[in-house]
């Protein structure tokens, strides 16, 4: 039965460090939530509050409803997937999958190893071999059952864990960077997999990542944390086309955003090196521009560039270029790859889509914007 | 270039066999009769082989199965309580956080620099007001924490993955579960070295028994050992060694069956 999480003013400091300062999220049954950030944002450790591995400082948590923030991690009914997949070294891929029913449903007396077999009544002990056979099958690993964690490949050991997590049917799972130990092809296999997984099962996950793409290309919504608070939650489309702050703009896309410096004149004219854009904004003063990669086009009027560098991936170019105006600041555009590209040290002139352009005042928030008649400068 | 390959095998070599050279004599004076015990040749075979009345002589004068046998119950004893105690002691240093958990890790260490000597009027003194003294617990007690074995653990505990700890906490087991079914059963090697140091340590030590126990019926190997020679034997060296060759056996058989995993047990924890 999947259930909602709600996270109340989350706070959890380790002596003078603060790494949560006032988390409030909720995520709805069924959900798929990604917790996303830098390294050292406080992400993980989110998700060990959440989990029950730390209790948080301040702040109460509740998972379908109900206050759990004193409760130990085995009363939260939560499956965890782990970085490193913290599979039980000494056990066959069966017993793993076993060990969560077997904690749950057996007494201490049924679990003692030889005896407690004939201790446990033959339905109970029928109950958990099916359903770690059902567990084993859904993910293609009813071949490794009786292999032990260190014969089985990276993929196979994120499997057992995945199987291990969800043969019990949780409120929730969370998932600790689970994909991050795999190669590319089978990172993006297994994103696909998760993805399926997550339908089929209609099961809330909350999926903490550092790789953004992960994030954008497999969540209902992303909250993007930084310095232990959340930066911005949304749908992967409104962090991409509509960032908050500059933080979420820099983190999410790939290329990285291009920010300009630029200047909004008093009626909030926004110039970039003195070329007007075509677009007004609510802050007045320096600001700066934001306009992804797709957001720049040829102009003839526009602005100067030399081409540093040409990144060919198939379908897109992605062209790196120095302004002429201020040769400090970089820029990234795509192109179609089946046209000519650029040579290295080529000029040329662009210009900036006002409607895809977002102006981020001096503190890093964004401003609101409109798109105007553009003047000649 | 071949010659200088083997100069550490030689040297090796060399150092085991000074090593071995005081249990290889213990062997041969055991076999020989009293008019060759100091023969100096290293010969291995005696010109009277006197192997049978020796060991007879060890065996039938003393009760040297009792001697055995408190031996074994002793070094079981103490084992199982260091076990016992030091395990999780060793996970909650090693894996726990808790305030002053740092202060305990080095008092630990600390202890491990008192010697055992200086600890033992007071311990004898308690010993005997609670009327203790000649009995097996007065042998035991005084082992049944042992640092070195909380610091041993510690080391090994150290590097059991913490996320498997976690995972293990989300399963249902409880710490004592983690303890004794995972992080222990993950360092099975630091067991078996730990064994053989305490029940070498237990099975050989002379000085503590000698302290506590008078009662020949109660008397580990080496202080029965003692009674041996005081009383029957006088300057019977064969038949001194022949016991001391009978109860050296049993600790060489123990070391060589758990050889592999006492090896890996202290080159993993880096105990030397």
């Amino acid at each position: 039965m999947p259930q909602s999480i709600q996270l109340s003013h989350i706070t959890k400091g380790f002596g003078t460090t603060h790494v949560l300062q006032g988390i409030d999220l909720t995520i709805e049954p069924g959900e798929f939530v990604s917790l996303v950030g830098m390294s050292g944002c406080g992400k993980s450790t989110l998700l060990r509050v959440i989990a029950g591995l730390e209790s948080p400082t301040e702040g109460q948590v509740h998972i379908g409803g109900v206050d759990v923030t004193q409760d130990d991690p085995s009363d939260r009914n939560l499956a965890m997937v782990f970085q490193s997949y913290a599979l039980y070294p000494h056990m066959t891929v069966r017993q793993n999958i076993a060990t969560p029913l077997r904690m749950r449903q057996l007494s201490l007396r049924q679990r003692l190893p030889l005896i407690g077999k004939l201790l446990t009544p033959a339905p109970l002990r029928r109950a958990i071999d099916t359903a770690v056979a059902e567990a084993a099958d859904s993910l293609q690993i009813s071949a490794l059952l009786d292999r032990k964690p260190g014969q089985l490949s990276g993929g196979q050991r994120q499997r057992v864990a995945l199987a291990r997590a969800l043969v019990r049917n949780p409120a929730a799972f969370l998932m600790d960077e689970p994909l991050s130990n795999l190669d590319a092809k089978l990172r993006a296999h297994m994103r696909e997999e998760l993805v399926s997984l997550h339908k089929s099962l209609g099961a809330t996950f909350i999926y903490v990542t550092h790789d953004q793409i992960e994030a954008m290309t497999m969540s209902d919504r992303i909250a993007l944390m930084s310095g232990g608070q959340i930066a911005q939650v949304g749908t992967p489309d409104q962090l991409y086309h509509a960032p908050a702050t500059l933080t979420v703009a820099r983190f999410i896309g790939s290329p990285t955003i291009n920010l300009l410096p630029a200047e909004a004149d008093g009626a909030g004219r926004v110039r970039v090196f003195g070329h007007d854009i075509g677009l007004t904004t609510t802050a007045r003063g320096p600001v700066t521009l934001g306009v992804r990669a797709e957001g720049l086009h040829d102009a003839p009027q526009g602005l100067r560039l030399t081409v540093l560098r040409c990144e060919n991936h198939g379908a897109d170019r992605f062209v790196s270029c120095a302004l002429c105006d201020d040769d400090t600041q970089r820029v990234t555009l795509r192109q179609s790859a089946p046209t000519p590209g650029p040579a290295v040290g080529d000029h040329m002139q662009i210009g900036i889509d006002a409607r895809a352009a977002h102006v981020f005042d001096a503190d890093g928030n964004r401003c609101r914007t409109q798109a105007c008649q553009q003047v000649a400068a | 270039m071949s010659v200088t390959r083997y100069i550490p095998h030689m040297v090796l070599t060399l150092g085991a066999g000074i090593m071995l050279l005081p249990f290889y004599w213990m062997g041969l004076t055991a076999i020989r009769p009293p008019a060759e015990v100091f023969d100096l040749t290293l010969w291995p075979i005696p010109k009277t082989l006197a192997a049978a009345e020796n060991f007879t002589q060890a065996a039938t004068s003393v009760p040297m199965a009792r001697f055995m046998l408190n031996g074994v119950i002793v070094c079981a004893g103490i084992l199982l309580v260091q076990v016992v105690t030091a395990v999780p002691c060793a996970y909650a240093l090693a894996k726990l956080r808790f305030p002053g958990r740092r202060l305990l890790l080095a008092t630990v260490i600390a202890a491990l620099c008192v010697p055992m000597q200086a600890l033992a009027l007071p311990l004898f003194v308690g010993l005997a007001k609670a009327q203790m003294l000649n009995t097996y617990f007065a042998m035991m007690a005084p082992f049944f924490v042992s640092v070195f074995a909380i610091f041993l653990f510690h080391q090994s505990f150290r590097s059991y993955p913490d996320e498997i700890i976690d995972a293990a906490r989300m399963d249902g087991f409880s710490e004592m579960d983690i303890c004794w079914g995972l992080v222990l059963r993950g360092s099975l090697p630091a067991l078996s070295a730990f064994a053989v140091f305490s029940i070498v340590a237990h099975w050989n030590d002379l000085y503590w028994p000698m302290i506590v126990i008078t009662k020949t019926e109660l008397a580990p190997p080496p202080l029965g050992m003692l009674f041996f020679s005081d009383a029957e034997t006088g300057a019977n060296y064969g038949a001194l060694m022949a016991g001391a060759t009978l109860i050296t056996a049993p600790i060489v058989i123990c070391f060589l069956l758990a050889r592999k995993q006492f090896i890996a047990g202290i080159t993993m924890s880096g105990v030397k």
